[in-house]
């Protein structure tokens, strides 16, 4: 017997949706309206959807292309005409963007059905998801705990069988880590290589759209669907993208570095050993281990912290309150209308990163702190580039802890700053990452790896990753047994 | 203490946000934190090492041709708090020269 | 004290392209409010910046123009600071590396050839417009339109070594000629187009150092700019000599009251937080772009001007007039052919400009009515004295207000020109005989005598006889008879 439609692949929906067996409307409703939907209350991914809205997407979409009838959940910092964007923000609170984003208009090309928006970090600054205006996203795999973030909500969303694939977006691992913590795949491309037109900017030198999927080939799929050159983005790379449809060839002759200073110490033992057994699944598959030294990930938090920080100051200048979105009701002259409606509008982590942001880029402070930061990150760059000079990839951590509890780092900035010490090193330089589900702990918390690749490297990192989910462990739903036992329509 | 209370007003004033007196010290201290962490940077070797630029500049420039993106008054000024008759409304502004 | 006046300009000089700087927006002027908008001009969430390649073709022109070093990886950075028409609260610009540095403008100014110094010229976006509430009538209100936001602007920067009011007009006039002969703005100040800021300061003559300088805004005319820097010399050297000292600020010049009032003081000065904008890629310029910019080229108005001087033997004065256009100049060169040009110099200058500023034309208009070969059929005509003077001077008001060839328009006012000595040598005879006394004049050697006599000739004649012919057969006919 096949499996329900809710926890299908993308490949196989879309394959039956093409054939005419399913309809769009059916495939959404699988997700939506089937037994993943009761976890919604309690997982809280979704900040906006529409049933109306939904069902009339998915009756519209053609029943062709690579995701025909595919219902997809994207994060709530890009733009679409048929949800609200607001960045999860109350300064953004109503506000409907009058065009979508390109990575929505190519999803929707290719037949895919945008279901709603995903929750997020305000402004997709966090690491939990918890500074969400709409309040957080709770990890499926055990609700006490945090979904990782920024795109926690669309982690989340796939790890539960809402939907098959999401959008998030990454700027310093916020789609590597949350997918780590939710047990689901997640990638950030090469930069430049999906556009960034209609993503509201937070660190645009950093910023790129990432991918969720429970199974590697969907990844590749979407990656296909969405990369390529888009003139409304001048940072986008007008080069063709990788060719990922080899994403089954195997890694036979491909060699992996294997950096084992970073997990020296401070990383989880579950980790660890998600790493063990990654590697010798990859070995077990023709790849070869490449042990080396590698620069430790503090230095790239400490200098993605001035530039994320002082681009994003800069790029939330434009939240004043005169176009768009919140207008403080106690604004007498334009000045107290900037002061007033963008501190009612900003949470808290928002506010402190434009400050600092504000601080490294201000009279003065420039040269030591924005300048000095954009020097490591070049060092950043020569390390990253010299590690692909003698491997293929790099197999390391997505995040140095499994997910942690609810609460627990909210409070102090540095430490939940320093979860994205595996991950931000990517974005300085440019470069694709992957996250990679890696079996569940005993306690029922997934376990995930990363791997890192060269510019344009997708298609190597897919492979991999397909080798571990072949050869080692793999994901499954959370809580799948007794969510099925619960929902009516099985008993 | 890298960042004091008159330091936290000074960016804040620069940022257009509002910092309570109460709050000063508080985000004083948490930014602070951040730049003594920051501070590590200083252990890296960035001889020969220029600061980063970004995109690189290989996709084809955009012709002088107009494009169909463009908004009408209606659409442009939609989600505006406060607008006439297309045009955008705000409280007066005081300091009246643009620089 | 003696003191002296240093002066740098830093001019916005608006781009005649089709579309903005970073969008694809028409610009256009004077439609309907937020009409010519799009999500990255307007600052939406989300949108980006897309460089006009054809506002940089432009800007390669003038810094060809100017002798300026070109960048060749050139960067934009943004300019933060908050203010209603600035949609992002910040600028697309470029600050440490523009696309231009150095270069130099030639001027003329009170008939002297000097080179004024340049420091950069760069790239950058424009702001939309505030209507403020004096403008609005609702004084709790101020309204924002973003038309304007986002089409391109070249900012051009002096060292500071003008050293007058004459100085900057003569500067701005050279500049507003140069950018209209590239083809690349109508640099209208009236209309915004060119618009100027003064730095202004004084020091001791002879001394080197700059003495501290105050920014002067709202120079909205070259007259404007004059009267502005005069009054603020004025100013300054007021104070100077009554042993105050000179604060760095921000003043605003009030044109129709020839006032200023003083925006914002250094205290107040911002933080602009410049940063190299992570949007844009580098701006490469090529060889081949430069080549191909240099290629397009017009003969620069200075060197038209140095030419006219050198092949027409016109006086530097009527070679800068007749060079002010292209237009003009080309209208003149058309003209010129065949005649003795600074015979056709003076009758341009003279009579066809004035007759345009009578009529509140502009040269096109005239240039439209009068095609060169029609004006040149004329000219040759008064050369080859065919057409005296005071009638050819009204004939000039036919021309432009009437078709027709020179001979209909003869006909068509009656007009039979006693162009020839068998017509005039009658009319002379009887001048002298009627006319004794100035005649034995003249002949003493009281020379003014012959204007009398040949005002005489001509009101005999009815003002059609050719004064130099009339004074010709004066001579002779006074040269028989003694
Ligand atoms: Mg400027
Ligand atoms: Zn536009």
């Amino acid at each position: 017997m096949s499996r329900p439609l809710w926890k299908e692949s993308a490949a196989a929906i879309s394959a039956r949706v093409r054939a005419g067996e399913i309809t769009a409307v059916e495939a959404m409703d699988a997700g939506w309206d089937g037994p993943a939907s009761l976890w919604e209350h309690d997982v809280h991914a979704v900040v906006h959807t529409d049933r109306e809205a939904r069902h009339a997407a998915a009756e519209a979409a053609p029943a062709r292309g690579l995701l025909a009838g595919v219902p997809v959940l994207v994060k709530d910092n890009l733009c679409t005409v048929d949800y609200p964007t607001t960045c999860c923000s109350r300064i953004l609170a109503g506000y409907h963007a009058p065009y979508d984003a390109t990575v929505v208009r190519r999803l929707r090309e290719a037949g895919a059905v945008i279901v709603g928006k995903g929750n997020m970090d305000e402004f997709a600054m966090g690491s939990s998801t918890e500074f969400s205006c709409y309040g957080p996203t709770r990890n499926p795999w055990d609700l006490s705990r945090v979904p990782g973030g920024s795109s926690g909500g669309p982690a989340a969303a796939v790890a539960y069988g809402l939907v098959p694939v999401a959008l998030g977006s990454d700027t310093g691992g916020s789609v590597r880590q949350p997918a780590a913590f939710c047990g689901v795949y997640g990638l950030k491309p090469t930069y430049g290589r999906l556009s960034r037109y209609g993503l509201v900017a937070f660190g645009s030198s950093l910023d790129q759209v990432g991918i969720f999927a429970r199974h590697a080939g969907d990844v590749a799929t979407t990656f296909a669907a969405l990369a390529g050159w888009d003139e409304y983005d001048a940072t986008s790379r007008p080069a063709p993208a990788p060719d990922v449809s080899n994403w089954d060839a195997g890694v036979t002759g491909l060699r992996f570095g294997w950096p084992a200073n970073l997990w020296a110490n401070g990383v989880d033992g579950a980790i660890v050993d998600a790493l063990e057994r990654s590697a010798n699944a990859l070995e077990r598959a023709g790849g070869t281990r490449v042990p080396m030294e590698f620069l430790p990930g503090e230095y790239a938090v400490a200098a993605y912290y001035l530039v994320a920080t002082a681009e994003a100051s800069s790029n939330l200048a434009r939240f004043d309150g005169v176009r768009y979105g919140l207008r403080s009701s106690d604004a007498t002259d334009v000045r107290s209308l900037y002061v007033r409606s963008r501190s009612e509008g900003f949470g808290p982590e928002v506010r402190r990163r434009i400050l600092l942001g504000t601080y490294a880029l201000s009279s003065g402070y420039y040269d030591a702190y924005y300048l000095q930061a954009q020097r490591a990150r070049t060092r950043i760059r020569r390390e990253y580039a010299r590690a692909f000079e003698s491997c293929d990839f790099l197999l390391l951590p997505a995040a140095p802890t499994l997910p942690f509890r609810v609460g627990e780092k909210v409070d102090d900035p540095l430490a939940m700053y320093l979860s994205d010490v595996f991950t931000i090193g990517a974005n300085l330089a440019g470069t694709p990452g992957l996250s990679v589900p890696v079996g569940v702990t005993p306690e029922g918390l997934p376990t995930a790896v990363q791997l890192l690749g060269p510019q344009d490297g997708e298609g190597a990192l897919l492979r991999a990753a397909r080798a571990i989910e072949v050869n080692g462990d793999v994901a499954r739903l959370p809580r799948e047994h007794e969510v099925e036992a619960s929902w009516p329509g099985k008993r | 203490m890298r960042i004091d209370r008159d330091e936290v007003r000074r960016i804040a004033e620069l940022a257009r946000l509002e910092i309570a007196d109460d709050d000063a010290a508080a985000v004083a201290g948490q930014l602070s934190g951040v730049l003594d962490f920051v501070a590590t940077l200083q252990q890296l070797d960035l001889d020969g090492c220029e600061p980063s630029t970004f995109a690189p500049a290989d996709a084809p420039p955009r012709e002088d041709v107009p494009g169909v993106r463009g908004l009408d008054p209606f659409a442009a000024t939609a989600a505006a708090p406060e607008s006439d008759e297309g045009y955008f409304v705000v409280p007066p502004v005081v300091e009246n020269v643009n620089p | 004290m003696a003191w002296e006046a240093v002066i740098g300009l830093e001019c916005h000089i608006q781009l005649r392209t089709r579309t903005k700087m970073f969008c694809e927006c028409e610009v256009v002027f004077g439609d309907e409010a937020n009409s010519h908008v799009c999500p990255t001009c307007l600052g939406l969430p989300g949108a980006l910046p897309r460089l006009n390649a054809g506002a940089i073709r432009m800007a390669l022109r003038l810094g060809l123009a100017l002798g300026c070093d070109i960048r060749h990886e050139s960067q934009f950075a943004r300019k933060n600071y908050f203010y209603p028409d600035m949609p992002k609260n910040y600028q697309i610009t470029q600050y440490d590396r523009p696309l231009f540095e150095h270069g130099t403008l030639p001027v003329v100014v009170e008939g002297e050839a000097r080179e004024f110094a340049l420091t950069r010229i760069h790239c950058e976006e424009d702001a939309g417009k505030s209507f403020h509430p004096e403008r609005t009538g609702d004084r709790s209100r101020s309204r924002v339109e973003f038309n304007r936001a986002g089409t391109p602007l070249l900012e051009l920067v002096t060292e500071p070594v003008l050293r007058s009011p004459a100085d900057c007009a003569a500067f701005l006039v050279t500049l507003r000629r140069l950018v209209r002969a590239l083809g690349i703005s109508d640099a209208d100040m009236e209309k915004g187009q060119l618009r100027c800021d003064a730095n202004v300061s004084l020091r001791p003559e002879g001394a080197s150092l700059l003495g501290v300088k105050t920014e002067l805004k709202n120079l909205n005319s070259i007259k404007g700019v004059e009267r502005g820097v005069a009054a603020e010399i004025e100013r300054q050297r007021r104070a100077l000599d009554s042993g105050e000292r000179i604060v760095q600020a921000t003043l605003l010049y009030d044109a129709d009251h020839d006032k200023l009032a003083i925006m914002r003081t250094k205290e107040q000065a911002h933080d602009y937080r410049y940063f190299p904008d992570p949007d844009l890629p580098l701006l490469v310029v090529s060889e081949a772009e430069l080549e191909q910019a240099r290629a397009s080229l017009p003969e620069l108005p200075w060197r038209r001007v140095q030419r006219f001087v050198a092949q027409y033997g016109l006086p530097p004065y009527d070679a800068a007039v007749l060079g002010d256009s292209r237009e003009l100049a080309d209208y003149y060169e058309e003209c010129a052919a065949g005649l003795d040009p600074k015979f056709v110099a003076n009758w341009l200058m003279t009579e066809a400009l004035r007759a345009v500023n009578e009529r509140a034309w502009d040269v096109a208009r005239w240039t439209a009515q009068v095609p060169a070969a029609r004006m040149a059929d004329f000219l040759g005509r008064v050369a080859r004295k065919e057409l005296p003077g005071p009638l050819a001077k009204q004939f000039i008001g036919w021309l432009a207000d009437e078709a027709g060839g020179v001979d209909e328009l003869l006909a068509r006012h009656g007009v039979s020109v006693k162009g020839t000595a068998e017509d005039l040598r009658p009319i002379v005879k009887a001048v002298l005989d009627e006319n004794p006394g100035p005649v034995a004049q003249y002949l003493a050697g009281k020379t003014v005598t012959m204007g009398f006599l040949v005002g005489q000739v001509m009101k005999k004649s009815g003002g059609q006889a050719v004064p130099t012919l009339a004074q010709q057969l004066l001579i002779e006919e006074m040269a028989a008879r003694s």
